[in-house]
């Protein structure tokens, strides 16, 4: 007796993405055809596949290079078209007043006058770049690529985890992913009207297109990238190649009379787009950090003449910070004037007396988050600390309010996923990614991270995580 | 669009191809050195192979001799070796991994899975049984890079400094072959005409796949100095020194007109030297003044075109370029 995929299958009291969803009956219905021993057959040759591809991040270590493949299950994720439609409009209404946002904050600070955000958590912003005050940007459009993180809870809500709005990456697996399942779940696909992902270069060409300086009738796009001991360098070639635009790194482009020019066979040869893929410290060492070796001296001068589009801009990262996420929902409503379509993880501002003694009294319930750390340094999640470790958290806060933030333990949704041979549920998160030129566009769907470990809600690439094909089902 | 090519591309395609037909010429000198050339005490010669690469101070610093084992391990599996086979491929993967966004996903794929397989080979696969197969899977991997490059390569100037590579390459590794097994072989005057020493000629056409095309132009007899003659000046023969120097000179001129690309004007003027002297000169002058000479100094003229191309397409400045064609050889 040969079990089939979902025999047996128990999300455990999760919200389940695949069982919960009227969308997903045709794709359950072929799953309960299809055994789990072909089920692990087809999964192993797709990621040895994966692996001569060289679909792979990278990690040098001493004179060796090893190549890791994302993990990638073969169970896809599904999402109705009602779903998408949710997630498109309330992404787009996010990016909307995040690019309002940025203008302001570099512009008049209408916002920060008003008081709706405190002017030192954008002003005293380690990510806030006063270089850029003043400088206009074709269509307002300061984040052409976001790359937004949405969780799902126990009751299906979509909320919204995190804006990345500087150098998103993962759209690379979005595709490939996407061509690992044609080819080796053909049967799976047949007949399910899928929103197609194909044109997802084309379409980022465009909107740099749109960002060009003015006059210029035929803009010349690079990508700038660290280079080849990058760990995302093969999403760099993957999006240079969907572009059809030279891969350079900054060696290959010098500034000279605040004109930006990368070094040819033929000689200098004008730049007047770049889709960078290095973080603003590192962009131009006159500028900002002076011992980067991997940017190019004076582009900001010549950004600041008007003579470069840089997408995304510089700057950014002021407006995807822990704290100013929980001002997200009264930016949109000052901006916009809307209510927000996606709601936030409820979020309580230890700045705010109110939120702070919520915060001290349920601090056993919750998570409380240092705004100004990255990749998840001083977070005491509450349900697991010790009395000691929450005496150690209550003594912080009241030092110093301003700098934590605190929210309730999410139990996020889960999708069938094969670990070991087994159908099991596992926690999974959604990053769709948005391309703005003069307008917002969203490849639909986006890259799902499943976390590989049992119970964990960890779903990064460097911890375990794979990755899961999306489906829009029209 | 103007059609552009970045010169750090244009330096990664050219010695993309130098690797792999760096690495095949390689496989097909240690090859025939395994098959044929024993001399009549049935000994093979080795030593000669580590000569030919200049690699005499770095082999004997970690080998006692020069034995088939020592030698085959040191230029097939040795990734400590820079002038091993692996080393060459994964200089080529290298490469192939800066260039993928110019390259076709076939080539990046091959060379990929190539180089895996070349890494995996431990001593126990090069057990004297094995080695010809060995040999001949490393020549066809080598010959279906350049099948699915010819397939696959879109035809920009990319392609043209791609080839450019190879036929140098070429150039440069029959001018060694050639050099080494002249010097070794002549001096023992005593066998000229001998069986052992027509048995040595024989292989060093065949290690460059020419044995059969010499015999349908000479039919009668294998000299050394027909044989030096045939490959250095013939013109149809594929890794003839001349018709390597012309396909460069060729292709120099092509992308420089079909791309309107302004320098390179002094590698080729150095071309045209070099090809005007090789389809003038007659091989009894060249051993009459000095084979030994003649080699060297076109090895050293194919060294001068490579800086000039590498000054004027690739992006580095004269001093750069000195350090490369050091490091390089």
């Amino acid at each position: 007796m040969n079990p089939s995929v979902l025999d047996g299958y128990d999300p455990q009291g999760f919200y389940c993405e695949m069982l919960r969803s009227a969308a997903s009956r045709a794709v359950r219905e072929r799953l309960s055809g299809l055994s789990i021993t072909a089920l692990k057959q087809r999964a192993a040759s797709a990621n040895a596949e994966l692996y001569n591809l060289g679909i792979t991040f990278t990690v040098y270590s001493d004179a060796k290079t090893i190549d890791r493949i994302l993990p990638f299950d073969v169970i896809p994720r599904i999402l109705s078209a009602e779903e998408w439609q949710h997630l498109e409009t309330g992404i787009t209404q996010r990016i909307t007043a995040i690019n309002l946002l940025l203008d302001d904050i570099y512009h008049r600070q209408r916002i920060l006058r008003d008081g709706i955000v405190p002017q030192e958590l954008i002003l005293g912003n380690r990510n806030y770049r006063p270089s850029m005050r003043g400088i206009d940007l074709p269509h307002k459009t300061y984040v052409n690529i976001c790359g937004t993180d949405i969780v799902r809870d126990e009751h299906g809500t979509f909320l919204v985890l995190e804006d990345n709005a500087r150098t998103p990456s993962g759209v690379s697996y979005v595709v490939e992913n996407r061509h690992m399942m044609l080819r080796a779940f053909p049967d799976l696909l047949d007949e399910i009207g899928l929103r197609p992902i194909e044109n997802y270069g084309a379409r980022l060409i465009s909107a740099l297109h749109e960002v060009a300086p003015a006059g210029i009738g035929d803009p010349r796009v690079v990508l700038l990238s660290p280079g080849t001991y990058n760990s995302a360098y093969f999403e760099h070639v993957f999006l240079a190649r969907e572009m059809g635009v030279p891969l350079v790194e900054g060696r290959d482009l010098l500034v000279d009379d605040d004109r930006v020019f990368m070094r040819t066979t033929g000689g200098l040869s004008r730049v007047d787009v770049i889709y960078r893929r290095i973080d603003d410290d590192y962009l131009d060492p006159e500028a900002f950090l002076p011992d980067s070796m991997l940017g190019v001296p004076g582009l900001m001068r010549a950004y600041r003449a008007g003579n470069l589009a840089l997408a995304n801009a510089v700057g950014t990262g002021v407006a995807d910070d822990k704290a100013v996420y929980a001002y997200m929902p009264r930016i949109i409503r000052y901006y916009l004037a809307q209510e927000p379509i996606l709601q936030i993880v409820e979020t309580h501002i230890c700045r705010e007396p109110a939120s702070l003694r919520y915060t001290l009294d349920h601090l056993a319930e919750l998570v409380v988050k240092p705004v100004g750390e990255a990749g998840g340094y001083g977070i005491t999640v509450g349900p697991k600390a010790s009395r000691q470790e929450l005496e150690e958290c209550r003594a912080k806060l009241l030092a110093d309010p301003a700098n934590y933030i605190s929210q309730p333990c999410i139990k996020l949704s889960v999708a069938p996923t094969l670990v070991d041979g087994h159908v099991e549920p596992r926690h999974v998160d959604l990053r769709p990614f948005a391309v703005t030129g003069s307008s917002t566009w969203i490849l639909p769907g986006g890259l799902t991270r499943v976390a590989l470990r049992r119970g964990s809600l960890v779903v990064n690439s460097s911890q375990g995580g794979g990755s899961k094909d999306t489906w829009v089902v029209a | 669009m103007p059609d552009v090519l970045l010169a750090r591309y244009a330096d990664c395609i050219f010695w993309l191809a130098r690797y792999v037909e760096r690495a095949e010429n390689l496989a097909r000198i240690l090859d025939v050195n395994e098959t044929f050339s024993r001399d009549n005490r049935g000994g093979q010669n080795w030593r000669s192979i580590v000569q030919l690469n200049f690699d005499e101070e770095r082999f004997f610093a970690s080998h006692d001799a020069a034995s088939a084992h020592s030698v085959v391990n040191f230029y097939v599996i040795d990734g400590d070796n820079p002038t091993s086979i692996v080393s060459a491929i994964r200089y080529a993967r290298e490469n192939a991994r800066t260039l993928r966004p110019l390259i076709s996903t076939e080539m990046w794929v091959q060379l990929n899975v190539f180089y895996n397989r070349l890494a995996a080979l431990s001593a126990a696969d090069l057990a004297p049984g094995n080695l010809a197969a060995l040999f001949s899977i490393i020549k066809e991997a080598c010959q279906t890079h350049t099948g699915i490059t010819e397939g696959t390569f879109f035809r920009d100037q990319g392609w043209y400094f791609y080839q450019i590579g190879r036929y140098l390459e070429r150039a440069d590794q029959t001018t060694r072959l050639l050099d080494i097994k002249y010097h070794l072989l002549l001096p023992s005057i005593a066998d000229v005409g001998s069986p052992v020493d027509v048995s040595q000629w024989n292989a060093l056409l065949r290690s460059a796949a020419g044995y059969h095309a010499y015999r349908r132009i000479h039919s009668a007899s294998t000299t050394p100095a027909r044989v030096a003659g045939f490959m250095l000046l013939n013109t149809a023969f594929p890794r003839s020194v001349h018709h390597c120097v012309r396909e460069v000179g060729r292709l120099l001129g092509d992308v420089k007109s079909h791309h309107g690309l302004r320098r390179g004007n002094d590698a080729a003027e150095e071309l045209d030297r070099l090809q005007v002297l090789l389809g003038t000169l007659d091989i009894s002058v060249i051993l009459g003044s000095g084979l030994h000479e003649f080699l060297d100094s076109i090895q050293r003229q194919l060294i001068a075109i490579t800086r000039e191309l590498s000054i004027a397409f690739f992006g580095y400045t004269p001093e750069s370029s000195q350090a490369q064609s050091a490091s390089s050889q």
